[in-house]
């Protein structure tokens, strides 16, 4: 066991993933000499060099295209984005392509690539540093989606996300690979994906998050465990497939629900869990389904003001859930 | 006013159509030097195109029977396709996407690969590509009724949308130039795995306006790929003529932006696409990087079976090539020049290829359609996705 920040959990899952199979390349901007401008992968081209770790053109179609024809003939490519936000010239080549390939070719071919991105905000990156795509890939039939503030988690999730045979794409948070430090099992594992896990057990009421929010409503559990609301926090990890299991059981267990993302409220997967919730645990509700989201519009400013005012905030949670409590 | 739009359309065509009366055969080395090659020196990138030479099919090292073969799967594609539109014209069968007119650029260069070890990642009109690497005349005629059988897709697309992975056929769609970033990464694999496999990448000179197309370009260019780029020029994109995708005359003159040799050839001789085809092979796999072959061809029929291509072209365009250069036409002339075919032979193949695809509609005509429950396998490898009905359900029963 150590303690690792989430930067060096991306890391070093990296390097003991090309270290113990020598199909998986790394592919995107500054990803080789510099290492990536966060440092996600630093130390790699330094170990494995020019023939596995790939300083590509500046154009994000291509390096998801280019990823998922390198599956198609013997490789497993690990995609980066440079941010989240510069997804979106590769948003056809994810979901025109790489999500329908097996199902497209009648299971003749499979894309079985990574694609890796840091998202969301509170770094003073303003509307193009700081947002957060992952709704836009999860109502995709074809695709998986993970996302993480945990080093512990992300660790287990790289490693199934890489051998899953379908495309898979990984949103880190980025405030969180110098900010989030967690105990770290020294050993290779994997965390399936599809699988949720509560991170705080409770019977009061229940806040399903994932991300950074994940640490935001633990905090605030912390508070209102003060006041005897015992919290739980379901942290779902993976977006698509959703852990509808865990959902409607905690939503059993507790009567009331708080979903929580950083991402906009409106069509983020907040709707979908809520919808979920309220039609197969309907009877077990003793309050409406709320939601806590970032509010719609286009993204937080530059202005710290304006990141404040976006953020979701442990202490906008407490409140939520009070309000919550009190129905 | 209508007169000025047509004689533009003329003089497009004329500018990417060869005189015949300027082709005379000429030593294959001698052929090779004038060939069109826009790269590295930047020779000939601003000329017009120049009239091909005919290549000596001796000199490129074929033999009788390989020539036969070239024209047994021109011919194969040709059938093929005429059966398709007539089938459609009987109203039974939904769509057409046709070859005709390009099949000697298509199996000019399929034929130059290595079946087994080289990929080709095609575009929708390449059925000329699909019988030379060895799709049958039974996945052709299965893939036109979508049948649950078909090796493309089991029906889940549209004809003319390959994949076959025996074949090394990645699977295709529909948005135009994502299989040439594709090719890219197939290339990218080769470099990176240590193997001289080579991929070929089609697309029409329309699709050559699109980022990926450019982005495709730019990557394999840049990281030296063993990626041949073929843009099988019919002047038209649905009704667009190319003066509407482009301000160049080539789309070859863009190679040398790219820092990769671009080749013009006569996409209605077989034997000049081979001999462009067989050295870009030859750069692909001594490591020397991607080539660019724009094929000049001619688009017989409407875009699809969709399109009615009377509402921006005249017929006369598409009957003077087809009278006066035929690919097939001109190859019959060649073989049957050389000795190498007879009459009595050719009617032998044709009607063997008559018989394979009569069997083959038969077949495909009467062959099962896909089960409902098929919509929901595949989306991932490891579960089906829940049906309609359970959308129904007050309880959740999971996704099995």
């Amino acid at each position: 066991m150590a303690i690792k920040l989430l930067i060096e959990a991306v890391r070093e899952t990296m390097l003991s993933l090309m270290e113990q199979d020598e199909r998986v390349i790394v592919l995107g901007e500054d990803v080789g000499k510099l290492g990536g401008v966060l440092r996600t992968t630093d130390g790699l081209w330094k170990r494995f060099g020019d023939s596995r770790v790939i300083d590509s053109p500046l154009a994000e179609s291509s390096i998801v295209g280019a990823a998922v024809g390198a599956s198609m003939n013997g490789l497993l490519p690990i995609a980066e984005i440079q941010f989240s936000d510069f997804i979106f010239p590769a948003f056809n080549a994810i979901v025109s392509e790489a999500a329908r390939i097996r199902y497209r070719s009648n299971n003749d071919w499979a894309c079985p690539i990574v694609i890796r991105a840091p998202y969301g905000g509170g770094i003073h990156g303003a509307l193009y540093h700081s947002q957060s795509p992952e709704a836009f890939f999860a109502h995709v039939p074809g695709l998986k989606v993970v996302a993480t503030a945990s080093p512990k988690d992300l660790k287990g999730l790289l490693r199934s996300a890489l051998y899953d045979p379908d495309p898979v794409l990984i949103f880190e948070h980025k405030k969180a690979y110098r900010l989030i430090k967690e105990e770290v099992p020294d050993d290779d594992y994997t965390i399936p994906l599809g699988k949720a896990e509560v991170k705080r057990a409770g019977d009061s009421l229940s806040i399903i998050t994932y991300g950074l929010m994940t640490y935001h409503a633990l905090a605030a559990a912390e508070k209102l465990a003060q006041d005897e609301i015992n919290v739980e926090v379901l942290d779902l990890r993976s977006l698509r497939p959703l852990d509808v299991e865990a959902i409607l059981a905690t939503a059993q267990k507790t009567g009331r629900v708080l979903v929580v993302h950083e991402d906009n409220l409106t069509g983020g997967i907040g709707g979908e869990v809520s919808a979920l919730i309220a039609q197969y645990a309907f009877s077990y509700l003793d309050a409406p389904i709320m939601r806590l989201a970032g509010p719609d519009v286009p993204a937080m400013g530059f202005n710290h003001v304006f990141e404040e005012e976006f953020l979701v905030s442990p202490e906008r949670i407490e409140r939520a859930a009070r309000k919550l409590a009190e129905y | 006013m209508a007169s000025t739009r047509e004689e533009q359309a003329e003089a497009q065509v004329l500018a990417g159509v060869q005189d015949s009366a300027e082709v005379h055969p000429i030593a294959a080395e001698e052929a090779t030097a004038q060939a069109n090659m826009t790269g590295e020196n930047g020779d000939g990138a601003d000329e017009a195109f120049q009239p091909a030479t005919r290549a000596n099919y001796r000199d490129l090292g074929l033999n009788g029977d390989q020539l036969l073969e070239m024209y047994y799967y021109m011919l194969l594609a040709r059938s093929l396709d005429e059966r398709q539109w007539l089938l459609n014209r009987q109203g039974k069968i939904a769509f057409v996407i046709s070859c005709q007119g390009q099949e000697a650029a298509q199996v000019g260069l399929a034929y130059a690969l290595e079946k087994g070890k080289d990929f080709v990642c095609p575009y929708y009109r390449d059925l000329g590509f699909m019988v030379t690497l060895g799709q049958t005349a039974k996945d052709v005629m299965l893939s036109v009724w979508g049948r649950a059988e078909n090796t493309d897709s089991g029906g889940k697309q549209m004809p003319g949308h390959f994949g076959h992975r025996k074949l090394n056929v990645p699977t295709g769609s529909s948005p135009i130039g994502t299989q040439n970033v594709h090719a890219a990464g197939v290339a990218l694999a080769f470099k990176l795995r240590g193997i001289d496999g080579v991929v070929t990448t089609q697309i029409g000179e329309g699709g050559t306006s699109q980022g990926d197309w450019h982005e495709a370009m730019n990557f394999a260019s840049t990281m030296k790929l063993p990626m041949i780029m073929m843009v099988e020029n019919n002047k038209y994109a649905i009704s667009e003529p190319q003066d509407r995708q482009m301000a160049i005359k080539n789309v070859a003159d863009r190679a040398p932006g790219y820092g990769m040799p671009g080749v013009i050839v006569d996409g209605n001789d077989v034997l000049d696409v081979y001999r462009a085809a067989v050295e870009a092979v030859r750069r692909a796999r001594a490591g020397e990087g991607p080539t660019l072959i724009e094929a000049k061809v001619t688009r017989y029929t409407p875009h699809s079976s969709d399109d009615d291509d009377r509402r921006y072209r005249d017929r006369a365009e598409v009957e003077e090539v087809k009278n006066n250069r035929d690919a097939i036409t001109i190859f019959r002339k060649l073989l049957t020049d050389e000795g190498i075919l007879t009459s009595e032979l050719d009617e032998k193949i044709r009607s063997g290829i008559r018989a394979q695809v009569d069997e083959a509609t038969e077949y495909a005509m009467s062959a099962p359609d896909p089960a409902p429950s098929d919509l929901y396998r595949h989306v991932y490898a490891d579960q089906s996705e829940r049906t309609f009905d359970s959308q129904l359900s007050f309880e959740w029963s999971g996704s099995k």
